[in-house]
């Protein structure tokens, strides 16, 4: 999982530094992820995953790294 | 009373590749039926309208304060008076979430120029921001 989750940050997170190469909670928006992108993001992963993310985990904190992203996919997919 | 701003900058050749890309899901989640029918109104203004009511949603929770809690884009919406000035209306839990933070007022003005579109909102509370000791 979180292979692909990298690859969709290299392809939607518009960052300055490799995804491939972040460290798992690594702060997403100090490495140049911005708002628009982390929508990109999430409707990339919702894509990927097939799910959808609820209106209470359209929040900054779901998105700000790796390790919180796969924990949110994880809690979706029970 | 206090008084807080927010402001955002959105590249609009980046709305049109996300629509591009994610098409109708991506107007759906993003945006109220009135904005999508605003902005696809003027096919030439379409993205750069829907870059600047992206950038007044984002103020908006900035101004609000609500960057931290899980908020529905589709529940802050810009609507146009009938006089060409635009202003926000809030919905279901992001209008409660106001409430409880003392919302009295916001203001929003919005900017678009070749491949950028900015807003800026002004909300005012009636909660101190520091509290007094």
């Amino acid at each position: 999982m979180t292979d692909k989750i990298r690859t969709i940050l290299k392809e939607h997170g518009r960052l300055s530094k490799d995804a491939t190469s972040l460290g798992e909670d690594e702060d997403l928006y100090q490495a140049g992820m911005t708002s628009h992108a982390s929508v990109n993001v999430m409707l990339a992963l919702e894509g990927e995953f097939d799910l959808e993310f609820p209106d209470h985990m359209l929040k900054r904190s779901v998105f700000e790294s790796i390790a919180a992203i796969r924990g949110a996919i994880e809690e979706l997919q029970g | 009373m206090s008084l807080r701003v927010g402001i955002d900058l959105v590249q609009v050749s980046r709305i049109a590749e996300s629509l591009a890309e994610f098409g109708d899901r991506f107007l759906r989640r993003l945006y109220t039926d009135g904005e999508i029918a605003y902005a696809t109104a003027a096919p030439a203004l379409t993205h750069a309208r829907l870059a600047a009511r992206f950038a007044a949603k984002e103020a908006a929770l900035k101004a609000l304060g609500l960057g931290g809690e899980g908020v529905d884009w589709r529940q802050i919406e810009v609507r146009r008076a009938s006089s060409g000035a635009c202003e926000l209306a809030l919905h279901g839990a992001t209008a409660q979430h106001a409430r409880d933070l003392g919302i009295a007022e916001l203001a929003l003005s919005l900017s678009h120029e070749g491949d950028y579109a900015t807003a800026v909102v002004v909300s005012t509370s009636n909660v101190p921001t520091s509290p007094t000791p």
